[in-house]
């Protein structure tokens, strides 16, 4: 039933500790996800449990195989497509995946029926003969996941999937994504600092500064945020503030110039408040909870902060370095 | 079956490298132009000016097999020194995290390098007639032989140092510390026979001039004194190529081991 182990895991780099003591497992036939700002430990996470990178501590097992001990019967079991593209584009799309094939030694005859099933699926089929080189981004990226697959992976790893792809290629690619699922029962093991794709996972681990800070499906962390989320602008947003407070005893936030407040039950909520409210509102607006205000309730920061803080950036420099 | 496995890889890898050369038309042309400026802009400059004493040789064609020699470092240089960088571009992860030995991509990555390096070696030949080197059928045996065991050492010495290495910006250092002084103390540009104790205490462990030395002597060995040859050279061929083997031999499981330790 579970697909991946991960105990107790740490990993430090001189010092810093990228991975702190991380434990959680992997149902088989999931979409399993990892959502955390850049330098959160994502990238170090799935480079441990591909067997490129040594854990300092703890173990790990994926298909049943010890990362440490048994690394090629692990690598056999898995694909994966990094963060930065590792297609080798002087040759053709063709020659990547003959490459690919052949490192993980699929069959002739079989590699042959793969290929053309593998880059239909990604709609390169056409392009197969091009140099790779002559691809753009989204065609590259699509490209990299048909090469993951070539050889039948238990697991494929996506580590951030679509980043730096525009939003219509990148829904494009969680189409193909959901329907691998569907199609192959493959388990999809994936890191993203996208709230919108963490909506995607079947379950999801939210992880800051290497540690997990929440692990739940996305309907249920959204569901701890407390309900939902009313914005409102006034001109006295002080008196608005401490009115709300007073009334029914809510702890407002104030955020570029609006007033947030969280409610469960917000629509049945909005009318008896403005039966109510003596303080004038100018506009209001109700929204259910997303990833980012679950991220947001959980840390304190939006996930977009951490990128511009200088400890960030040193750490990413750090993990650069070590990658 | 492992064996087999290992092989089969580490031709897939050997594949790929030489896909790659020869699809790079502005590399092999390049490599060819830059010794030919060696050849002539040194050549000609050093063979009116300084180097007109009692030589015995003509000085562009004493000069010949060590810029053959040159660029068969290069390449088997750049080929594996690469790794450095192809880490961090990416593609090496897509080797390192295939099923496959380490011990196969080592392999396949020299062997690639080797075969390049040796392609380029010959294709150097062609401008043999141009400096009025005759090129004696008898002497392709040999020279194949040398090329590959130039190639063969110094792409294991440059895998060595590939896995030694942490950033590409090491890599400058490398080439002003190693790679130049390797160059200049080949005998590519004058004989080494006469020059001071520590030059040739450099020379003994630098495998270049056994390569440069091997060449030379085969090379010129149809068209000049044999007295001329004799006394800018180092060694007996046989001599040469031995160290040449023991060299690599030892640097190649030194690189295996760095490779695979450090992935």
């Amino acid at each position: 039933m579970e697909i991946i182990r991960v105990h107790n895991l740490v990993k430090k780099y001189d010092g810093l500790t990228a991975v702190d003591h991380i434990s959680f497992s992997v149902k088989r036939g999931e979409i399993f996800g990892f959502l955390g700002p850049n330098g959160a430990g994502k990238t170090t996470t799935i480079n441990i449990l591909s067997t490129l990178l040594q854990p300092t501590e703890g173990e790990v097992y994926v298909n049943g195989f010890n990362v440490i001990t048994q690394k090629n019967k692990v690598r056999k079991s898995i694909g994966l497509v990094f963060q930065d593209p590792s297609l080798d584009d002087r040759l053709t799309a063709e020659e990547n995946l003959y490459f690919h094939a052949r490192l993980y030694h699929v069959p002739h005859d079989e590699y042959q029926k793969r290929k053309e099933e593998v880059l239909r699926l990604v709609e390169l089929w056409d392009r197969r003969k091009d140099l790779v080189k002559t691809f753009s981004g989204g065609m590259k990226r699509r490209l990299e996941i048909a090469r993951g697959l070539i050889h039948h992976p238990a697991i494929l790893f996506l580590d951030e999937p679509t980043l730096g792809l525009d939003p219509q290629t990148r829904s494009h690619l969680w189409s193909y994504i959901l329907k691998l699922k569907e199609e192959k029962q493959m388990t999809i093991f994936m890191t993203t600092h996208y709230m919108n794709e963490a909506e995607y996972c079947d379950r999801l681990i939210i992880i800051d500064y290497g540690k997990i800070v929440a692990f739940d499906t996305p309907t249920n962390l959204k569901k701890a945020v407390g309900g939902d989320i009313i914005i409102m602008e006034s001109p006295e947003p002080q008196k608005l503030k401490s009115e709300l407070k007073q009334k029914y005893s809510l702890e407002a936030k104030e955020e570029n110039g609006g007033i947030t407040i969280e409610i469960s039950n917000g629509k049945t909520f909005l009318p008896r408040l403005f039966d109510e409210l003596e303080t004038k509102v100018t506009s209001v607006s109700l929204r259910e909870p997303t990833l980012d205000d679950v991220f947001l309730h959980l840390t304190g920061r939006k996930i977009r902060d951490e990128e511009a803080s200088p400890l960030d950036r040193l750490r990413q420099h750090h993990f650069r370095r070590h990658r | 079956m492992e064996f087999r496995r290992t092989v089969e890889a580490a031709a897939a890898i050997w594949q790929r490298e030489f896909i790659r050369y020869w699809r790079d038309k502005t590399r092999i042309i390049s490599t060819i132009i830059q010794p030919l400026m060696f050849l002539i802009i040194f050549g000609t400059g050093l063979r009116s000016t300084l180097a007109r004493g009692n030589f015995g040789l003509d000085f562009v064609q004493f000069m010949f097999p060590g810029i053959i020699a040159m660029s068969i470092m290069n390449v088997s240089f750049f080929s594996t020194i690469s790794t450095v960088w192809n880490r961090e571009f990416g593609f090496l992860k897509e080797i390192l995290v295939a099923p496959i030995s380490r011990i196969s991509i080592t392999l396949g990555k020299i062997f690639g390098a080797v075969t390049i390096a040796s392609i380029q070696g010959f294709l150097l030949l062609i401008l043999a007639p141009l400096l009025k080197i005759k090129l004696h059928p008898l002497n392709f045996p040999y020279l194949l032989l040398f090329m590959i065991l130039v190639a063969f050492s110094l792409a294991s010495l440059g895998l060595l140092i590939a896995s030694l290495m942490k950033t590409t910006e090491s890599f400058g250092l490398m080439m002003q510390l190693l790679i130049f002084p390797m160059f200049f103390i080949s005998g590519a540009f004058f004989p080494l026979t006469s020059v001071p104790w520590w030059m040739r205490l450099l020379a003994a462990i630098n495998p270049l001039s056994y390569g440069v030395d091997a060449l030379r002597q085969i090379l010129l060995r149809y068209q000049t004194s044999g007295e001329a040859l004799k006394s800018v050279s180092l060694h007996p061929l046989a001599v040469n190529a031995l160290f040449l083997l023991i060299f690599s031999t030892i640097i190649v499981m030194m690189g295996a081991i760095a490779f695979n330790k450090k992935n």
